[in-house]
C-alpha cells in the first residue's frame, strides 16, 4: 500500500496566486482537497481550476475569483512495481519521485528543468525535457490516469477513452482534475550522467551539430546567447548525456541551499548584467569535454540549487517565450534570434532544443524539430511588441508557443496555432457541459467562452 | 483577462467620450483590448469614440448612458457595462469630469454642487459600484484620471481642483484597501493637457496633448506605480511647488 508523503491543510483561503513570472496575478478561493472531496467540489462550485506547485509561467494555473484545488493533499505513492510502473497521487512531485526511486534503481521517464512539479502538473502541461528527440513528453509514460470531471470520476489511457486521455495530456488542466496516474519509470544504474559538452561559436554550427548528432544521446540541450549580434550571433554551449552505466550510489538529490528571500529592486536583471552574465557563461565553459561524471541534480536541474530564483527579476517579474517549429523551418529559429537581438531587449541564455514527435493531443506542444525558449524581464517598452513579430514569424513557420510558458499570447494567434482547439471544445462539451473548469489562460485565450 | 504586460482584453469607460479617454481606448485595442464599453453622457460623441475603437482592433463595443450630475445613475451605470462585458472586467478607467468657470460658479450654489459632484462625488459613487464586483473578481484595474490640479488647488480653479484632491486623496486610501485583493487601482495625474476642456484657456508649463497623456497611461499599466504623472516632469514640479510658500504661490498663479 502507498502513504501520504505530506500532511494536509484543511482551510479554504483567499490567496492571490502567480505564476512562476509572477506578472499578473489574481485572487481565488484556494483549497487543499483529498481525492474523495474533488468531485463534489466540482458538483457545487461555478468556476473550479486545480493547481499543482505554481511552476507553469504564466496564468494556466489561476482563476480569478473562482476555486482553485491544489493537489497538495494528494501524496500517496504506491510501491514500485518490478516492471517500474508506479501509482502516484497528483501532489507527488518528480523530486518525489526521484527520492523514491532512485535508490530502488528507477529515475523519472521525463523532467523538466525543476524536480519541483507535481505529476499532476506535468501531465496538464505535458512537460518535456532533454530527452523530447528519444522519449516524447511526460504524456507518452503515463499509463493511465483517474479524472475527476463534473459529469464522473474517469479512468483513462493511450487505450481506454484515449480521445479524453490525450487531451488531458497538455490540456492545461481544462479537462478536470488529475487524482491519480500510473508512471512507467526508467531503469537506471547510476545516480550520475555522463556529459559532454561542446562550445559552439555561432548558431549555424550548433544546430548543424545538433541536427547530426543528437540521436546518439538521450539528453541533448543547447544554451544559446541571444545578445550577441554579428558573426558570433547565437554563440552556444551544448551539453548532451546519458545515464551512467554503473557507480555512483543512486543518492537522491540534495536540497536547494541558499533561496532568494525577497524581491529584487525591477532593473537588477537588466540589457548590462544580462550580458556580463551570458558572457560568463559562455568563457566558462569549456571548449570541448568529453565524458564529465554529473550529477543528476547538476544535470537536470541547475536552478532548483536556488530556491524562489524567479525573484531576481524584481516586482514587475518576467515572461518566458517557447516556440516549436518543424525542421523545415530551421531558418526561423535563426531569424528569431537575430530578431530578437537585433531589438536590443535583454534576454538570458536562452534554451535550444531538438523536439520529437508530439502526442496525439489537440493541444499537444511539441512537433517534429526546433524548440527555443527565452527568459525575457518585464520592462522594456520594446518587449511587447517585439513578442507579438515573434508571434508572426512563428506562425508563419508553421510553428506555436507552449502555453504552460505563456502569458500574453492572443486568442486569435492562438486559434490559428492550435488549429485543433475545437476538439478540445468538443470534447470539454461532454464532460464538462456548464464550463465549470476553466482558467485565467483558458479565459485570456477565450479557449473556453463563458 | 490582463497579460503579463498589463494589456486588458476587456474595458470599461466611464466617461468614455472624453478626449483623453479616446485616445487611451483606441491605443488599448491596438494592443490587446476587444470587448469596450463607452459610458458617458453624449451619445453622438460616444458612438464616434466606438467608431474609433472598432477601427483600432475592438470586436464588441457597447454604449452606456449617464449623466454625472446625478449621483444615482453611477450605479446603474457600472452595473449595466459590467452586464455588456459579461466576463472579467480586466480596465475600468474613470474619466469623468467637468472644468466648469470658476467665476461665474463660485457665487453659484447650485453650480458649486454640480462641480463637486461630477468631479468627486458620482466618482466616489461608482468606484463604490466597481470596488464589490472587482473584488469578487479577484482580478482587474481601476485607472481613476485626476489632476495634478488637485496636488496645490490654486484660487483660479478650486472648485474643480478641490474636488479632484478629494478624489483623488480618497483614492489613496482606496488603493490601499485593495491590496491583496487582486485588484488595483491607478492614479493618473495629468497636467494641462489640449482638450475640449481646456478650449480656450491660458496652457499652463509643460502642456501636452491628448495623445501623449493616453501614451503615458498605457505604458503605466505595466507597471506597479500607485500614481502616474503624464508629463512625468509634473512629479518633481510639484514636489516643489507643493511646498512654495503661500505668497509665492499666489503670486505665480496671478497672470493664470
Amino acid at each position: 500500500m502507498g502513504r501520504a508523503l505530506r500532511p494536509r491543510h484543511p482551510r479554504v483561503s483567499r490567496e492571490k496566486l502567480y505564476g512562476w513570472g509572477r506578472t499578473a496575478p489574481s485572487v481565488a478561493n484556494v483549497l487543499d482537497p483529498t481525492s474523495d472531496e474533488v468531485f463534489s467540489l466540482l458538483c457545487t462550485s461555478t468556476h473550479v481550476l486545480s493547481r499543482g506547485l505554481g511552476r507553469s509561467y504564466g496564468d494556466a494555473a489561476q482563476l480569478a475569483g473562482g476555486l482553485v484545488l491544489r493537489n497538495s493533499a494528494m501524496t500517496v505513492m504506491d510501491e514500485i512495481a518490478s516492471d517500474g510502473s508506479v501509482w502516484v497521487d497528483a501532489g507527488v512531485t518528480i523530486d518525489d519521485l526521484i527520492r523514491v526511486g532512485l535508490p530502488q534503481g528507477w529515475f523519472v521517464p521525463v523532467t523538466p528543468g525543476t524536480r519541483q512539479v507535481s505529476v499532476g502538473g506535468a501531465i496538464a502541461a505535458d512537460v518535456h525535457g532533454k530527452n523530447h528527440h528519444v522519449d516524447g513528453s511526460f504524456g507518452h509514460h503515463v499509463l493511465s490516469l483517474i479524472l475527476a470531471t463534473p459529469t464522473g470520476t474517469i479512468t483513462c489511457s493511450p487505450t481506454e477513452r484515449a480521445e479524453l486521455f490525450w487531451a488531458t495530456v497538455g490540456g492545461m488542466g481544462l479537462t478536470g482534475v488529475v487524482l491519480r496516474a500510473q508512471i512507467q519509470l526508467l531503469a537506471v544504474t547510476s545516480d550520475k550522467v555522463v556529459v559532454d559538452t561542446t562550445r559552439f561559436a555561432n548558431l549555424e554550427a550548433v544546430m548543424h551539430e545538433m541536427q547530426t548528432g543528437d540521436h546518439r544521446y538521450r539528453y541533448s540541450v543547447a544554451w544559446v546567447d541571444c545578445m550577441t549580434t554579428g558573426a558570433a550571433m547565437g554563440r552556444a554551449i551544448l551539453t548532451r548525456g546519458d545515464h551512467a552505466e554503473n557507480g555512483g550510489e543512486r543518492q537522491s538529490p540534495r536540497d536547494a541551499k541558499i533561496g532568494v528571500p525577497f524581491s529584487a529592486p525591477s532593473g537588477l536583471l537588466n540589457g548590462l548584467s544580462i550580458r556580463a552574465f551570458n558572457e560568463l557563461w559562455f568563457r566558462m565553459a569549456p571548449k570541448q569535454r568529453q565524458g564529465e561524471e554529473q550529477s543528476i541534480g547538476a544535470f537536470f536541474h541547475p536552478l532548483d540549487g536556488v530556491r524562489d530564483w524567479n525573484r531576481l527579476y524584481g516586482r514587475r517579474g518576467f515572461v518566458q517565450y517557447q516556440f516549436a517549429v518543424p525542421d523545415a523551418a530551421s531558418e526561423t529559429v535563426v531569424e528569431a534570434i537575430k530578431l530578437l537581438a537585433e531589438s536590443g531587449v535583454p534576454s538570458f541564455l536562452a534554451v535550444l532544443k531538438r523536439f520529437g514527435e508530439g502526442t496525439p493531443g489537440p493541444l499537444s506542444f511539441p512537433m517534429p524539430g526546433w524548440t527555443l525558449a527565452l527568459d525575457l524581464p518585464v520592462g522594456p517598452t520594446a518587449l511587447p511588441g517585439v513578442l507579438d513579430q515573434l508571434d508572426t514569424l512563428i506562425l508563419e513557420a508553421g510553428g506555436r508557443v507552449y502555453l504552460a510558458k505563456d502569458a500574453r499570447l492572443d486568442p486569435a494567434t492562438f486559434r490559428a496555432m492550435y488549429p485543433r482547439f475545437e476538439e478540445m471544445l468538443h470534447l470539454k462539451h461532454q464532460i464538462d457541459p456548464n464550463t465549470v473548469i476553466t482558467s485565467d489562460l483558458a479565459r485570456r485565450l477565450e479557449l473556453i467562452r463563458k | 483577462m490582463e497579460n503579463a504586460f498589463g494589456q486588458p482584453q476587456t474595458v470599461v469607460v466611464l466617461g468614455g467620450s472624453s478626449d483623453i479617454a479616446r485616445e487611451v481606448t483606441k491605443k488599448l485595442c491596438a494592443a490587446r483590448a476587444r470587448t469596450v464599453v463607452l459610458a458617458g453622457r453624449n451619445e453622438s460623441l460616444l458612438r464616434e469614440a466606438a467608431e474609433e475603437a472598432q477601427n483600432a482592433g475592438a470586436t464588441s463595443t457597447h454604449l452606456v448612458s449617464f449623466d454625472a450630475q446625478d449621483v444615482t445613475s453611477a450605479e446603474s451605470a457600472v452595473a449595466e457595462s459590467f452586464a455588456a462585458v459579461g466576463a472579467p472586467v480586466d480596465l475600468v478607467i474613470i474619466a469623468v469630469g467637468l472644468l466648469g468657470d470658476q467665476l461665474l460658479d463660485e457665487n453659484d450654489p447650485a453650480a458649486a454642487a454640480r462641480m463637486s459632484i461630477v468631479n468627486y462625488a458620482w466618482p466616489v459613487t461608482a468606484l463604490a459600484a466597481l470596488r464589490q464586483r472587482m473584488v469578487a473578481q479577484g482580478s482587474g484595474r481601476i485607472v481613476v484620471i485626476s489632476s495634478v490640479a488637485g496636488i496645490r488647488v490654486r484660487r483660479g480653479s478650486y472648485l474643480y481642483s478641490g474636488a479632484k484632491a478629494g478624489l483623488d486623496r480618497l483614492c489613496e486610501g482606496l488603493a490601499d484597501s485593495l491590496i491583496g485583493t487582486g485588484v488595483t487601482l491607478q492614479i493618473v495625474r495629468p497636467g494641462f493637457v489640449h482638450t475640449k476642456m481646456t478650449t480656450g484657456l491660458k496652457p499652463a508649463p509643460f502642456s501636452v496633448d491628448a495623445e501623449r497623456v493616453a501614451k503615458d497611461i498605457v505604458s503605466g499599466l505595466g507597471t506597479p506605480a500607485l500614481v502616474v504623472y503624464t508629463p512625468s516632469i509634473m512629479k518633481w514640479l510639484f514636489a516643489i511647488l507643493r511646498h512654495l510658500p503661500a505668497p509665492l504661490w499666489r503670486k505665480i498663479n496671478e497672470e493664470r
